[in-house]
């Protein structure tokens, strides 16, 4: 068929500068907003899993359960606190790229926490008296669990770089979807629907896709590599 | 060379969890410089026992009193039947518990090489940890455990998941840790290495230190009927 | 593994660095405006246009006009572009909007499926055209959101005296566009403005079935959002957008832009 795969091809081939922008900054949002999850996420999943405090189990539940959190909710949190009436607005980063990675870090930081904290509490359970018997402490023992764990925490990064790419609330409510500035894949898919152009629509849909499997497909080869070279 | 650790000195050590005593007062002096072999029925406690010895745990009742004075002193390493090796190359898994201690790169590095060429890991150096054969990677652990210089080495059942040419390679790193002068403290099921290991036995039953011995008293005239009971079962096998 | 873990780190720092980099700061203002000016390809058409006269970058966020309008309330935009003149007004008596200019007009048309099964081509005004849909219960596809069209909608079915309820009164909750669709899969009728019906492509078998009744007529406002409420507010920005769009040059801008040939919106300021 000549349909949407032709149009997705052409669009490419074409390198139009507005698409390649769309892109580009969907791109950056995302992958932003994943690399701000992991540096919060991975050391709160792992405290998470070797602390012991009162509420430990409730702050569980609450990251267990926040990993269906609606996107809209998420952006419409963002929306509130940086809205020029609500408290962050003095800021002036509503309708910015950067409220958009904002909202993608909330909309994916349970799901990095919740994984982080599984894996390292499994690997923990394995490694526990060995560590201490090399004379690492708790402390200590959380680089090392999160680097031994990489390969299953390589999931949970995906698994929240696959929502972060594919969501649409967050970013339409937090951007704005304004043409040149704020407008990601998933927004203008959005829009290109709304006009029912909805070949253009699965196009741009096929492109986003191609991305993703592409990321994916790194990924998986780096985890397979990590996994025959160290183990 | 840092402060002398041994003899470490076990006062009427006690561990339970809730009512339930899986250790019972034992009393018990490991001198530097022997082997120490501690035997006993599975579920007599001994595994228990070397945690407690490590400091993996803390008694319950009683006191672990080492000679240095400190709570858990770092010149002691710890073997374990499965051994746990870090999912990195070799020569990482070396570096670990060396940098742990603070020591320079330089020196690690130095440390690192005398270890592999000492256990035959040279040309393993840069594999996965993990993808080593399990006689490899016990053997790495015992490497592991030397690089960091014990006094005391604690091995528990360090033969068990292991084949028999597995096993003499290991029973003879382990003398040789003792011929450098490591204390071993060593817990086995299998006779006929306890009988080629130990210098002393002490023996374990159903939670409480029985008998304590010279070896050689200990396998031609055990003292309670438990221990015989167990020796002779070896006989049976 | 060392050299695994410093490239990971190098690899985390180009990152970081990717995500601060600034978008290039320019002088810009922000619109709100609604989906129906947006999605015809109006402002892609216009905002060049003032872009290459004053180099104030226009950055347009499309919503219904309820949503237009308190982006604007909250101080999110710096203008307002919207099509409910009676909420417009309000907007502006509550000193949210400092005043209100005309700027262009285009009119809604009913669209439904060819086949007409309400009689809609027969009718004789807009009142019939609605009473004829209730009472031969076909689909009708509403907006039911907080925009202008579903406003012009409600005051039509007032209009007829209808109170529509009932298994063919869809009420889609989403944009002009989403409503669309859906019209077309039912298929059913529906109120939408001409802009956006011209350039709607997944039109299946709808085809416009009423148009030009002088009720259907759909003027559009522009306001400047009060910087006594907002101090963050460019306002001399904003007034030269507005100023411009008013002018004799905006006005031409806004009634060369066609699709298909056919012009989609008509000056009206003054």
């Amino acid at each position: 068929m000549d349909g949407p795969f032709a149009t997705a091809f052409s669009l490419i081939a074409s390198g139009d500068a507005a698409l390649m922008q769309i892109i580009g900054l969907s791109l950056r949002v995302t992958l932003s907003a994943v690399l701000l999850a992991c540096l919060i996420g991975l050391p709160l999943g792992a405290a998470l899993a070797l602390a012991r405090f009162p509420g430990r189990g409730a702050v569980i539940v609450m990251f267990n359960a926040l990993m269906g959190l609606p996107p809209v909710v998420a952006g419409l949190v963002v929306y509130l606190a940086l809205s020029r009436s609500g408290p962050l607005g003095s800021l002036a980063l509503l309708f910015t790229p950067t409220a958009m990675i904002i909202a993608q870090t909330l909309l994916i930081l349970p799901i990095v926490v919740s994984l982080t904290r599984s894996v390292v509490e499994d690997l923990w359970a394995e490694y526990r008296e060995q560590l201490l018997s090399l004379g690492a402490g708790r402390l200590r023992a959380v680089p090392t669990l999160l680097w031994d764990g990489r390969v299953s925490l390589l999931t949970g990064v995906l698994a929240g770089f696959g929502r972060a790419s594919a969501e649409v609330g967050a970013v339409l409510i937090v951007g704005g979807n304004i043409a040149g500035h704020t407008r990601t894949m998933t927004t203008a898919i959005t829009l290109e629907t709304n006009r029912g152009n909805l070949g253009l629509a699965v196009a741009l849909g096929i492109i986003l896709l191609t991305l993703t499997l592409t990321l994916n497909a790194a990924a998986w080869g780096a985890g397979e590599w990590a996994k025959r070279r160290l183990g | 060379m840092t402060a002398a650790i041994l003899p470490l000195e076990l006062r009427a050590m006690g561990y339970a969890v809730g009512a339930a005593a899986l250790l019972s007062d034992i009393t018990l002096t490991i001198p530097a410089g022997r082997r120490l072999m501690v035997m006993g029925a599975n579920g007599a406690g001994k595994s228990l026992f070397l945690r407690l010895c490590h400091g993996l745990i803390d008694p319950t009742s009683g006191q672990r009193i080492w000679a240095d004075g400190s709570a858990r002193p770092a010149a002691q390493a710890m073997v374990f039947q499965r051994p746990v090796l870090l999912r990195r190359s070799v020569v990482a898994n070396l570096d670990y518990p060396l940098a742990l201690t603070g020591m320079a790169a330089q020196e690690r590095r130095f440390m690192i090489a005398r270890t592999l060429d000492r256990f035959g890991l040279k040309d393993m150096a840069d594999r996965p940890a993990r993808l080593l054969s399990g006689g490899q990677q016990q053997r790495l652990a015992l490497a592991r455990a030397w690089a960091m210089r014990p006094q005391v080495l604690f091995l528990d059942e360090p033969t068990s998941a292991l084949d028999p040419s597995a096993t003499r390679i290991i029973e003879k790193m382990v003398a040789q840790f003792s011929e450098d002068g490591i204390t071993i403290v060593m817990t086995t099921h299998n006779l006929g290495q306890a009988r080629r290991l130990a210098q002393d036995v002490a023996f374990l039953h159903s939670g409480r230190l029985i008998e304590r011995a010279r070896a050689a008293d200990f396998f031609v005239e055990p003292q309670t009927a438990q221990a015989r009971a167990f020796l002779a079962g070896d006989l049976i096998w | 593994m060392i050299h695994a873990r410093r490239f990971i780190l190098s690899a985390t720092c180009a990152l970081a660095l990717l995500a601060a980099l600034p978008v290039t700061a320019q002088e810009f203002i922000t619109v709100a405006s609604t989906t129906s000016t947006e999605n015809s390809g109006l402002f892609g058409h216009i905002l060049p246009i003032f872009r290459a006269e004053t180099g104030i970058e226009v950055r347009v966020i499309s919503q219904g006009t309820g949503q237009a309008l308190e982006t604007g309330r909250r101080g999110d935009a710096d203008v307002v572009f919207v099509h409910a003149r009676a909420q417009e007004e309000k907007f502006v008596a509550n000193g949210y909007g400092v005043q209100r200019f005309d700027v262009m007009y285009n009119d809604f048309v009913i669209v439904g499926p060819d086949t007409d099964p309400a009689g809609l081509r027969a009718a004789a005004d807009a009142k019939a055209a609605m009473a004829a849909i209730a009472s031969a219960e076909a689909s009708f596809a509403s907006r039911g959101d907080d925009s202008g069209t579903y406003t012009a909608e409600k005051a039509l079915w007032a209009a007829a005296g209808v109170e529509p309820a009932g298994a063919w009164y869809l009420s889609t909750g989403s944009g002009m566009g989403a409503t669309l669709n859906t019209a077309t899969q039912v298929p059913a009728y529906a109120l939408t403005d001409r802009g956006t019906w011209l350039s709607f492509e997944n039109r299946g078998d709808l085809d416009i079935v009423f148009e030009g009744d002088p009720v259907l007529f759909n003027p559009y406002g522009i306001i400047l959002v009060n910087p006594q409420k907002h101090a963050h507010i460019k306002a001399e920005q904003s007034q030269a957008f507005i100023d411009w769009i008013i002018s004799d040059a905006g006005q031409a801008a806004i009634a060369s832009f066609e699709v298909g040939g056919k012009q989609l919106f008509f000056p009206r300021a003054n």
